[in-house]
């Protein structure tokens, strides 16, 4: 059975910028894929040479195992949900869902009858009739939905679709819609940003950086086993440990990730104990998060790192921040990185 | 001293800030414009006395009476009228390839060289450009020279004899006229339109696409529709402009008589203010019928 979606030595260039720089990919029928990245990454431009809004500069991009190249998006089994939603200001909510029929001039009765159904699957029964600038922002998410499933595709493109809405509503969509994708078994394709959200989702996340897959893997390999110093800072957040540092505390100058709930503070100079690696600090931030607090320590080379403690509620064990104290980690959990090419 | 209790006081009470910011162009708007045109309206309900041939200042229904009893005033209304509505046609018509490619293909080097290029006509005097198109437009112009060249000037014959709007040349037809009118009031149709196109996001129209619509589709459910105020914009422009103008069928085309020569005439050589009022009324009016359809059928909604 081929890859519902597959990337072969794609690039994308714009002039002399390579946007997408020789990707390979390929994402499985049924699968909630994530396209993970800073801004500026080539995430967003995969997208959208998956839904044929561009065309890729060499390589081939195949769906459903052919060859998608000049294909115009009208003609592929893809939709996409946008970044602004993209609604039709001078149409009424139904009208925007069902003009994927409408446009297959499918018959008027049957085009109300499933735009209802959609809407009803959406939540939003009711709401047929209004415009969609009466709409909250969460509200137009889903009729963007709605609207982009009404012809069954195969693939559905989500372009960071849970930016512009609040924090509590983010969460219950993003629960939602691995709800809606696990009932549909529809392949997504999730654009974002957002670690939390690409850890939380997708099956699978390809971390982008620069036009370039860092790292292709599971939610749980890519926090575990993060392969570049890159992977390791943009989705665990985890410290790199490089250069003198690292020979200093492993006797090899290969650059390590640890990540900062697996480390801990002691004020005291003591020397470590079984399995442990440490070494001396100064205090320099501290944030409060309520279940734990972070903690920023400067080593005396310079590096930073970061500690999470779980927060016990008694006010012992906190240093002021200038003091001295003792970062410790056990060996095991430190996750050897691919160096680094000279930038 | 008493510019600070001045200032304050105007800091406290905003209206009356406000009020005497707008003074001015109300005192314009209201003196100036709706004045003269009240006074324009109150003239057409005289009448003028046949004899004295002064105006009796007494309300009275005769000159509009005149107005529309002489099948020859009836004439030049529906002549006004008609090439009003055929400019603004071949306007929209003209104006939007170019108004769509400048708003959403072309290049931004490209986009200010063809803005440039709409407005430049524009800083012309408009005198000389409609006696610049009458030299053109004439029998032994440039026009009919570069026909007869490539041997269209069949073409240019057939175009000159067709009844109505046919003549003995191009600068003395109704087709000439239309070609100067058009051309005068294409920068009007153009620019609202690109601005309105504009408007429409990049998003949507990749979202009609997405959603299977092939690119004739998308023109005519989402584009069209999201452009249509700046095409009711442009059109106001060039249906008025058509109607009320004088001076583009005094040089430039056939004996017929337009609204604009009726009222110059009147209120000139024959004396008769109220006529001329009279004849000023029904552009007003035709503008009105107009915009109320147009926003009947929607045209203002999407704004």
């Amino acid at each position: 059975m081929p890859a519902a979606i597959e990337f072969q030595q794609v690039s994308r260039r714009f002039g002399s910028v390579r946007a997408v720089d020789g990707v390979n990919l390929s994402i499985a029928a049924g699968e909630f894929f994530a396209l993970l990245g800073p801004s500026g990454s080539g995430k967003t431009t995969c997208l959208r040479l998956i839904a044929g809004f561009e065309q890729p500069s060499s390589g081939h991009v195949l769906l459903d195992g052919a060859d998608v190249t000049g294909v115009p998006p009208y003609e592929r089994n893809v939709n996409t949900v946008f970044q602004d939603y993209a609604l039709f200001p001078h149409m009424t909510v139904a009208e925007n869902v069902a003009y994927g029929l409408r446009v297959r001039r499918v018959p008027a009765g049957e085009q109300r009858k499933r735009a209802h159904e959609m809407l009803a699957l959406v939540q939003l029964e009711g709401l047929g009739e209004r415009s969609p600038l009466q709409l909250s922002g969460g509200q137009k998410q889903r009729v963007a939905l709605a609207r982009a499933l009404i012809n069954h595709p195969a693939v559905l493109l989500l372009d960071e679709p849970l930016g512009a809405l609040d924090l509590k509503l983010r969460e219950a969509m993003q629960i939602e819609l691995k709800n809606l994708q696990r009932k549909l078994k529809i392949t997504f394709v999730y654009v974002t940003h957002d670690q939390g959200e690409a850890l939380s989702m997708a099956d699978r996340v390809a971390v982008f950086d620069r036009g370039r897959i860092e790292q292709l893997d599971t939610p749980r390999g890519l926090y575990m086993r993060p392969r570049t110093a890159f992977v390791a800072r943009f989705v665990g957040g985890a410290n790199v440990i490089e250069g003198d540092l690292a020979r200093r505390l492993t006797g090899a100058p290969r650059p390590f990730a640890i990540r900062a709930e697996m480390m801990s503070l002691d004020g005291s100079a003591a020397p470590s104990g079984d399995g442990q690696v440490g070494c001396e600090a100064t205090v320099i931030d501290v944030q409060y998060h309520g279940a734990s607090s972070r903690w920023q320590v400067c080593t005396d080379d310079g590096t930073v790192l970061a500690v999470v403690r779980a927060e016990s509620g008694s006010a012992a064990g906190t240093y002021a921040i200038g003091g001295k104290v003792r970062v410790a980690w056990p060996a095991v959990q430190m996750v050897p990185l691919e160096e680094t090419p000279a930038a | 001293m008493f510019g600070r209790e001045l200032s304050t006081f105007f800091y406290r009470r905003s209206v009356f800030y406000l009020l005497l910011l707008l003074l001015p162009p109300l005192l314009w708007l209201g003196t100036v414009y709706l004045g003269s045109l009240f006074a324009l309206l109150l003239q057409s309900f005289y009448a003028i006395d046949e004899f004295t041939a002064t105006v009796v200042p007494k309300l009275t229904l005769a000159t509009y009476h005149q107005l529309f009893s002489h099948p020859a005033n009836v004439d030049i209304i529906l002549r006004t009228l008609g090439m009003a509505i055929a400019v603004t046609l071949a306007s929209a018509v003209i104006a939007f390839p170019l108004a769509s490619y400048m708003a959403r293909y072309a290049s931004p080097r490209m986009k200010a060289f063809l803005y440039v290029g709409v407005m430049l006509p524009m800083w012309t005097s408009y005198l000389v450009k409609v006696y610049a198109w009458r030299l053109i437009l004439a029998k032994q112009g440039i026009l009919s020279w570069i026909l007869t060249t490539i041997g269209l000037d069949p073409l240019l014959e057939a175009a000159l004899t067709t009844p109505v709007i046919g003549g003995p040349s191009l600068a003395s037809s109704y087709l000439g006229m239309f070609i100067v009118f058009v051309y005068m009031w294409l920068p009007f149709m153009i620019l609202p339109l690109a601005a309105a196109l504009e408007r429409v996001p990049q998003s949507m129209v990749q979202a009609s696409a997405d959603l299977g619509a092939r690119p004739w589709q998308t023109f005519h459910t989402v584009i069209l529709p999201l452009a249509l105020p700046g095409l009711a914009a442009g059109s106001i422009f060039t249906f008025s402009l058509t109607l009320g103008d004088y001076i583009i069928p005094n040089v430039v085309g056939a004996p017929g008589y337009f609204i604009g020569m009726m009222v110059y005439q009147q209120q000139g050589t024959a004396g008769n203010i109220p006529l001329a009022a009279a004849f000023s009324v029904v552009p007003i009016v035709l503008i009105a019928i107009y915009l109320t359809l147009a926003r009947r059928l929607g045209a203002f909604d999407a704004l």
